[in-house]
């Protein structure tokens, strides 16, 4: 008999902590499949941020390391400087990456750090409990936007894909939603290209996953995954924004 | 004999570090620090090492957890507002055992202060700085050779405890020129293997750095543990030098700068008073055991520093009422000098010092 589906070797059998329907566990069997599929899982090493993937090194069967919040890119930096021959990803949340991490996610694309970027946007805070994220859509209501949120006094949500594309070192830079079983089909072909990216040498390459959070977003978990590919991908537009191959 | 040559203490410094096998220098420009990532951008190319002029101090911290969670000698250095941001860093690299050297190349504060010398950051230093329970092993250079010679010392400590060590510098000592010598390095051969390091898990099990312990207990048990690294230090890492300590009535106690200046006065000016200086070269972990012995011996104390008094607390831990403590600092960029200090010594002498 042919095993067509089992669980990915870098994938550790154990039950994740995260919510029915979230995203981050579907991006990590993306993200193990794609390390067994490379065989790139004995030279690999990961990063995890701060947020609801804070614990993601409990998952996957390779070295991994934390990171304050936000300053993933600079450890992942440090790591990649000294051990060029390795494969080294930066998996980040939205508060790490794009509020707080800013500065060092802007820093590492400019010097063109040859480092594979995962992305999760879900528009909204999950580990401390649903606040407003700097991805949180134009009148969204979060714990801390409780009337919505208000560009006046908030801003308006960052796009971090466009922003990425604007710097001359960034190889490799897409937007996916996990809408759909085509959408995750979509994000495992985005990030495996962002990890061939970093083994061919092209530089930096980041992709932004448009994430389902039925928790924070309190919907049922197709309902929220749906929504991924409606309205947040309204602001939010997939697509491939930078590609050293074309 | 090797031969004296001119070099300034950051200069010295810097190649200090490319002499005990650093090749990740992580930077970011302050005054009165910036000759050392000046001279590790030009010598790093040449050794074959790494040198990023980072986007903050923040990110350079980073740059240093991430090279030293590879298993690399590592450093960053700053000044005092720098290190301010870098605390946060420190805190994680100490919750994660990881070695590392962060120089402080001290200037006045608070806030942005000014670019003189001072020893502001004393507490800052020597009580941890960021969040957590921990400590660093803090190095006090007060001559150019120093700058080097504690700078190989300091990553030797780094790995050898699997913990940050920092120079605790200041703009005098980092600036200045004075003749010194080099003398070779050699990694001590027991240093403990580094089995932790992050680069792939081949043939091997995975390993995880981290300093988050979430599930009940863990914490304290990790917690206990860097306690017990701590009380260890303690007993074998602590350094100083005395001068003029056995005749002495009076003992100044001073570190860096200061001491300079103390040692003038106990060389040079001191006349027919019996003065004595006591220089901590650790002041984590500080020489406690051993200012208690001279308390005990009946020598009183003068603390100089280039603060308001920091150092000087620990001193009267040290002694707890068992002798007279006494102070004389300068803050800001002010320099003490021998004057002021012979003047604050001549009191205690008539009998007007003696603060118990």
């Amino acid at each position: 008999m042919t095993a067509v589906y089992q669980r990915p070797k870098t994938l550790i059998d154990k039950v994740t902590h995260y919510c029915a329907g979230c995203g981050h566990g579907t991006v990590h069997r993306i993200i193990a499949e794609i390390i067994d599929e490379l065989d790139i899982r004995e030279r690999t090493i990961g990063m995890a941020p701060v947020g609801c993937a804070v614990v993601a090194y409990d998952y996957f069967d390779i070295d991994m390391c934390e990171a304050p919040h936000g300053r993933t890119p600079a450890v992942a930096t440090g790591i990649k400087r000294a051990l060029p021959d390795r494969v080294v990803f930066s998996y980040q949340g939205d508060g790490d990456l794009a509020a707080i991490g800013t500065a060092e996610i802007i820093h590492a694309a400019n010097r063109g750090e040859n480092i594979t970027v995962i992305f999760i946007n879900n528009a909204v805070y999950g580990m401390t409990g649903g606040q407003m994220a700097p991805t949180t859509p134009d009148g969204a209501t979060t714990t801390t936007t409780p009337y919505g949120r208000d560009p006046q006094n908030e801003g308006c949500p960052i796009r971090v894909a466009e922003m990425m594309a604007g710097f001359d070192r960034v190889a490799y830079c897409e937007r996916v939603a996990l809408d759909s079983p085509a959408g995750v089909r979509k994000t495992k072909s985005a990030i495996k290209k962002a990890f061939r990216c970093q083994m061919e040498k092209r530089g930096f390459a980041i992709v932004e996953v448009l994430s389902p959070c039925p928790t924070h977003w309190r919907m049922e978990p197709v309902e929220a995954m749906k929504h991924c590919g409606g309205e947040m991908s309204k602001v939010f537009v997939p697509g491939v924004y930078k590609d050293w191959e074309k | 004999m090797a031969t004296k040559i001119l070099m300034t203490g950051n200069d010295a410094m810097s190649e200090g570090a490319i002499r005990a096998g650093c090749r990740y220098y992580y930077g970011y420009p302050i005054t009165p620090q910036n000759e050392v990532p000046e001279y590790m951008s030009r010598r790093m190319p040449e050794v074959g090492g790494t040198f990023i002029q980072s986007e903050s101090e923040l990110a350079a911290i980073n740059m240093v957890l991430g090279s030293a969670a590879a298993g690399k000698r590592a450093m960053t250095s700053s000044s005092s507002p720098g290190i301010s941001l870098k605390q946060e860093g420190i805190s994680y690299i100490a919750g994660m055992e990881l070695p590392a050297v962060i120089a402080n190349v001290q200037r006045g504060g608070p806030g942005l202060g000014d670019i003189g010398a001072s020893q502001a950051d004393y507490f800052q230093a020597t009580k941890g700085g960021g969040h957590g329970d921990y400590h660093l092993i803090v190095l006090a250079p007060y001559t150019v050779q120093e700058m080097a010679d504690l700078t190989t010392l300091a990553f030797d400590l780094a790995d050898r405890y699997r913990m940050p060590v920092m120079i605790l510098a200041d703009a005098q000592v980092g600036q200045m020129m004075e003749p010194m010598e080099w003398r070779e390095y050699a990694r001590p051969d027991d240093l403990p293997e580094k089995d932790w390091v992050l680069d792939g898990n081949a043939g091997r099990e995975k390993r995880i750095v981290r300093s988050f312990f979430l599930y009940p207990g863990l914490l304290e048990v990790h917690n206990k543990h860097l306690q017990e690294k701590y009380a260890l230090i303690f007993q074998r890492e602590v350094r100083f030098e005395e001068v003029n300590i056995d005749e002495a009535d009076l003992v100044v106690v001073a570190f860096g700068s200061a001491a300079r200046v103390a040692r003038g006065l106990v060389l040079d000016a001191a006349g027919d008073m019996k003065i004595g200086l006591f220089r901590p070269i650790t002041l984590w972990p500080f020489p406690s055991k051993r200012i208690r012995e001279l308390a005990e011996e009946g020598k009183r104390f003068l603390v100089a520093e280039l603060n308001a008094g920091q150092m000087l607390e620990d001193v009267r831990l040290a002694v707890e009422g068992r002798s007279t403590v006494d102070f004389y600092g300068r803050m800001g960029s002010g320099m003490v000098t021998i004057e002021e200090m012979a003047e604050k010594a001549r009191e205690i002498f008539a009998g007007r010092g003696g603060t118990r």
